[in-house]
């Protein structure tokens, strides 16, 4: 089977891939791009420890082919935030302990990160059903749903400052 | 888990698509928002050598709320049609359902079309769609059908759609009064136990038009004449609900799988039925 050129914009850099079209976009970010910040949990489309945002929306990448992605924008938690320049809701998860082994995190935040953008005021209820998809095996969420309440609110006071 | 090797093409009308499921026949598969597909790749279940990605076809997308009748493209997503605020008022249900399918991740990319033409008893739009009563349209080498979507269903996996044939849109009428749709899952994420959906008018006290649904319930969906027919010119009292429950119950078959045995799921279906009944008479 021939491979394709796949181009993408990931974290805000172009990028062109020579792969086979079965080539499934998180193994594209993980091995042939060197982006491992997304994680593959159960590769069955349950776990959402591999999300990362495609075109303004929260995507399992272990469920979507590379090929299906030619042309997309994709951020990874590796775009929201740095070791030095943490993200808010990164910096509440840490202040909030809402990790414990960090597996699920990635996603966690990303998907976080997008259900904030389509509804920055949410209830804890909202927030459970918006997390819904992401499975945390350590935590049991309380410090979780705690951290993205707060991001919320922070970044709703920064928008409101600036 | 990886998908055996395949050709992978990218149409951008709904010709070239019947023109490539033409030439590649039994070896080629459509791929919508890929939810149901690339599991059953991932196991190597299903052998396909050529996959048609039918995201680049603009005419596929879409709702469109015209008079009285409603149209959805075959592509449109869960996550649309639960966003969209003129199909929450011409068919509350369509939001109300789909906020009960799979997650957040997999409803930003499962769509319509594939929902329904996958032809998997456990999924829910299925059901949802013999409850509106909708049509499907197809469309093929021959030009474009319609296909009533209670005739659609022949058994799990095995749909009145030829292989050379895509679904286009369902369409159906704006409904008016009651309305539920109620499924009883083990998390959310899951496939039915049971579900039911559920429309009921009324009129001066007694019921107009009713229509009664199942999923999950076999190996297809199921519309409950007898039901329907039980309720319709009755005042919706207890006893037409328990008598129209029961009738309903009587029409599923489910099997036993890791959801439970076959009386444990006729049971939970009684209790679904009678929630969608309820719900919708107090929304009628
Ligand atoms: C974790 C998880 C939980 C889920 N939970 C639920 C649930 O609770 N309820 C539910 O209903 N679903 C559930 N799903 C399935 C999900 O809703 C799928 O997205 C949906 O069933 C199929 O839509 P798709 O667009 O992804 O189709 P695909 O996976 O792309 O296609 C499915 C099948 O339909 C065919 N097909 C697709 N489009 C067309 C077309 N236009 N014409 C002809 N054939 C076509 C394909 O060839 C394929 O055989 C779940 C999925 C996952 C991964
Ligand atoms: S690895 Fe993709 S959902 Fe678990
Ligand atoms: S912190 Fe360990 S799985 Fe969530």
């Amino acid at each position: 089977m021939e491979k394709m050129h796949v181009k993408m914009n990931v974290n805000g850099k172009e990028v062109d891939l020579l792969t086979e079209p079965r080539t499934l976009l998180i193994h594209a970010l993980r091995e042939e791009l060197g982006i491992t910040g997304p994680h593959v949990g159960c590769s069955s489309s349950h776990c959402g420890a591999c999300t990362v945002d495609m075109n303004g929306m929260s995507v399992k990448s272990c469920t979507v082919f590379a090929a299906q992605a030619n042309g997309a924008e994709i951020t990874t938690i590796e775009g929201l935030g740095s070791p030095d320049a943490l993200h808010v809701l990164q910096e509440m998860f840490k202040e909030h302990h809402g990790l414990q082994c960090g597996y699920c995190t990635p996603g966690m935040i990303t998907r976080a990160y997008r259900l904030l953008q389509e509804n920055p005021n949410p209830t804890e209820e909202e927030v459970r059903f918006g997390i819904a998809g992401n499975l945390c095996r350590c935590t049991g969420y309380q410090n979780i749903v705690k951290a993205i309440l707060e991001a919320a609110a922070k970044m709703n006071e920064i928008k409101e400052s600036a | 888990m990886v998908p055996g090797a395949f050709n992978y093409y990218r149409p951008d009308t709904v010709d070239d698509v019947i023109g490539l499921l033409g030439e590649w026949g039994d070896d080629a598969r459509v791929i919508a928002g890929g939810h149901s597909l690339i599991p059953v790749m991932k196991q190597r279940l299903s052998d396909i050598s050529h996959l048609i990605d039918l995201g680049g076809v603009e005419a596929l997308k879409g709702i469109i709320i015209d008079g009285g009748t409603v149209t959805i493209g075959a592509m449109t997503t869960q996550h649309e049609l639960i966003t969209n605020d003129a199909l929450a008022s011409a068919a509350p249900i369509i939001r109300e359902a789909s906020l009960q399918i799979a997650d957040p991740q997999v409803r930003y990319l499962g769509t319509i079309g594939g929902n329904v033409a996958n032809g998997d008893p456990a999924n829910d739009m299925p059901g949802l769609m013999q409850t509106l009563g909708a049509t499907y349209h197809l469309a093929g080498p021959n030009g474009g059908r319609t296909v009533a979507a209670r005739d659609f269903y022949e058994a799990a996996y095995f749909t009145a759609r030829e292989d050379d044939e895509i679904l286009t849109a369902v369409s159906f009428a704006a409904t008016s009064g009651g309305y539920a749709y109620e499924k009883q899952k083990r998390k959310i994420g899951d496939y039915a136990t049971a579900a039911a959906g559920v429309l009921l008018t009324m009129h001066g006290g007694s019921c107009s038009a009713a229509s009664v649904a199942l999923t999950n319930l076999s190996d297809t969906p199921v519309y409950c004449t007898d039901a329907v027919d039980i309720l319709v010119g009755s005042s919706v009292d207890d006893e037409a609900v328990a008598a129209a429950v029961k009738a309903a119950v009587d029409v599923s078959d489910p099997v036993a799988d890791t959801r439970g045995p076959v009386d444990f799921k006729k049971y939970v279906a009684g209790v679904i039925v009678k929630k969608a009944i309820e719900s919708a008479r107090s929304r009628a």
